[in-house]
């Protein structure tokens, strides 16, 4: 199979912008700069990359606490995305949301989501809104292995099933409920088979391939957009940091993770995998990688520089409509 | 203007609305092939159909969390809980999502969900089916709640829900389905956040909401006889609250009473007395009264159900005390 060099281009430039996001967001966090809890989604990246290439602007994407890698592969802005971080007024949301909230409307992000699991029922709805509205986005909900223990994740797909609704469920299995080992906490050996349960077909992927995760959302996009209801797609991964930053891993071997992102960095992997094939060179990723790297560092002189919202705007958009007079 | 049942209007206001504005649909748990409970949407799917009049499965969770979705993606849900009591399956999609999403997304979105919660005790539906939660969602800055008493507010609150940009939740009492009265003809919309003076009076303020209201009504017949006039207020709104109607009513009587069903701890009285006691303690000249249920689930037994319950006499009792 060969692809088209800037679908290769844009697919490296999306998995290094989210790569380099979060490391400067782990190095301004332990610096002390950054407010709040930052969750990272390095090595993961071939996940959101991989799917979002396949979506329209108007389709919609619900994610999780991890979400920074799912708003950049939607297309978010790095500079309002880190300005968020801080808690800066210039963030995509006013800095009232920060790292676990941002949602960028504009593009169909739909929201990070504090709560695990909270993001599949809303998928579904912005799914079901598309029947009403008479409108043929799909909307797919990104979630943990963790969260798939969550109860929401049975009823959303259970109703997602029996309506026939364009959802596409995709699994980020990393291995890691939080501190838990997924072993621990989770009988069956692939969140995929779940899916059996109710009525609805599944696909296992390699999560760390982005060229296997894109080929297969694209199918499986298709698919959903043609009207045949909605699927689930597991991508194996593995969580190479902590659940957040400054976590100790008092629950796993430091040899674990060095293996696992020394052989199995999508990056890299990637990266192999197409000079190897001579179809994009060794200067091209370099100079993507250099790029990158100084359109976060400028988002994040900016952030930096941005001002904090003013009190008077502490009541603000908690209504879209102030009734009658103000609450008590 | 005619006579028409609490059920009867609610109907109307989502009929009307369906009409306005095609991207209104409501969904939940019987409500399309049953008409709901109460028959409360009876007919609607007919008109409608049944993309826009939808049964659910058995899954509050997934029903409140996809209205919230398809909120966000550009329609108008309403939702109904089937019992009030049910919301509790779906707090984290009530008090998580729905009411934080426009203010932790900075405004990027509105959220215009109505979820319909009948509540309230009825016949011996016991602990859990019973309940009146309203005072829950109070505590919760960015959500709105509503508590009509009678047939022409609850037609009229319901179609300022549905059009308010805000996640609104819609008490409705299951006693006050059945019961009839005057409905104004038209396009008639209740402002969210405006108590209503029932009956003006001079000698105490009685402060209330829903079933309550109509056992104000009748206490405050009882009291006029007595030779005591109260000015009786029925808040329509306990989220945002209207606190000058409360205060400038406390201002003139000097008196206060506050009669809710729900459970008197931490309820709705509880705030209205404390902000009174804060504000407009100078102004009293009797100590502030709360009517509310005793702390305990509410029981099963008729013998003992009729305990937890606000009677008439109760209100008069309790006016009759403070007015000596």
């Amino acid at each position: 199979m060969s692809y088209d060099t800037e679908l290769l281009l844009r697919l490296y430039r999306q998995m290094a912008k989210i790569r380099i996001f979060e490391e400067k967001a782990q190095e301004l966090f332990l610096a002390g700069e950054l407010p709040g809890f930052v969750h990272l989604y390095v090595g993961e990246e071939a996940i959101a990359v991989g799917i979002c290439e396949n979506l329209c602007q108007n389709d919609f994407i619900t994610s999780t606490h991890r979400g920074h890698g799912h708003c950049i592969a939607k297309g978010a802005d790095a500079y309002r995305m880190m300005a968020e971080l801080y808690g800066k007024r210039d963030g995509y949301c006013k800095g009232k949301g920060g790292s676990m909230h941002i949602a960028d409307f504009s593009i169909g992000m739909l929201g990070a989501n504090g709560v695990v699991g909270g993001g599949y029922n809303l998928a579904v709805g912005a799914a079901l809104a598309g029947k009403i509205l008479q409108q043929d986005h799909i909307a797919v909900c990104f979630f943990g292995d963790g969260a798939s223990n969550r109860g929401t994740f049975h009823e959303a797909m259970n109703m997602a099933a029996a309506w026939n609704l364009p959802v596409l469920f995709v699994c980020e299995n990393n291995q890691y409920a939080s501190t838990t080992p997924y072993r621990m906490t989770t009988a069956v050996q692939d969140i995929a088979v779940r899916a059996q349960g109710y009525g609805m077909p599944a696909r296992i992927v390699d999560g760390n391939d982005v060229l296997e995760v894109y080929d297969t959302a694209r199918d499986l996009v298709e698919w959903i957009r043609a009207g045949n209801g909605p699927m689930l797609l597991e991508c194996k991964t593995y969580r190479v940091k902590g659940h957040y930053v400054g976590d100790p891993e008092l629950y796993r071997p430091k040899a674990e993770v060095d293996h696992q992102f020394a052989s199995n960095d999508p990056l890299k992997r990637f990266a192999q995998a197409v000079i190897s094939r001579e179809w994009l060179t060794e200067r091209q990723l370099t100079n993507i990688m250099a790029e990158t790297a100084e359109l976060i560092d400028q988002a994040v002189s900016m952030a930096r520089k941005a001002d904090y919202p003013a009190a008077c705007e502490l009541f603000t958009d908690l209504y879209a409509e102030r009734e009658v007079q103000d609450h008590a | 203007m005619r006579d028409i049942s609490f059920s009867e209007a609610t109907l109307e206001a989502m009929s009307e609305e369906m009409e306005r504005d095609s991207r209104v649909f409501v969904m939940g748990e019987d409500i399309a092939r049953q008409g709901g409970i109460f028959g409360q949407f009876r007919g609607l799917p007919q008109k409608f159909g049944f993309d826009r009049v939808i049964d659910t499965p058995i899954s509050e969770t997934a029903i409140v969390g996809a209205g919230v979705g398809a909120a966000l993606a550009g329609v108008r849900p309403v939702v109904d809980m089937h019992f009030a009591d049910f919301i509790t399956v779906a707090m984290d999609e009530v008090v998580n999502q729905m009411a934080k999403i426009q203010y932790m997304f900075g405004g990027q979105c509105s959220m215009p969900l109505v979820l319909r919660a009948p509540d309230g005790i009825i016949r011996s539906a016991a602990a859990q089916h019973s309940q009146s939660l309203e005072a829950w969602f109070m505590h919760i800055p960015g959500l709105k709640v509503v508590v009509p008493s009678n047939p022409a507010d609850a037609k009229g609150l319901l179609k300022a829900a549905i059009r308010c940009n805000d996640p609104v939740l819609y008490f409705e009492h299951k006693a006050l389905f059945a019961t009839k009265g005057p409905v104004p003809d038209g396009d008639v919309v209740v402002p969210i956040g405006q108590a209503k003076i029932v009956c003006p009076g001079s000698d105490v303020t009685i402060v209330s909401y829903s079933l309550m209201m109509n056992k104000v009504l009748q206490a405050v017949e009882k009291l006029a006889d007595l030779g005591i006039m109260a000015e009786a207020i029925d808040l329509r709104t306990i989220s945002p609250i209207d606190k000058a109607a409360i205060f400038t009513s406390v201002a003139k009587t000097k008196r206060l009473i506050i009669v809710h069903e729900a459970i008197k701890v931490g309820g709705v009285g509880a705030e209205i007395a404390a902000m009174v006691a804060e504000e407009m303690l100078d102004y009293l000249d009797a100590p502030i009264v709360r009517l509310g249920a005793p702390f305990v689930p509410v029981p099963f037994s008729p013998a003992l159900e009729k305990l937890v319950k606000i009677e008439t006499v109760d209100i008069v009792k309790a006016v009759q005390q403070i007015c000596r």
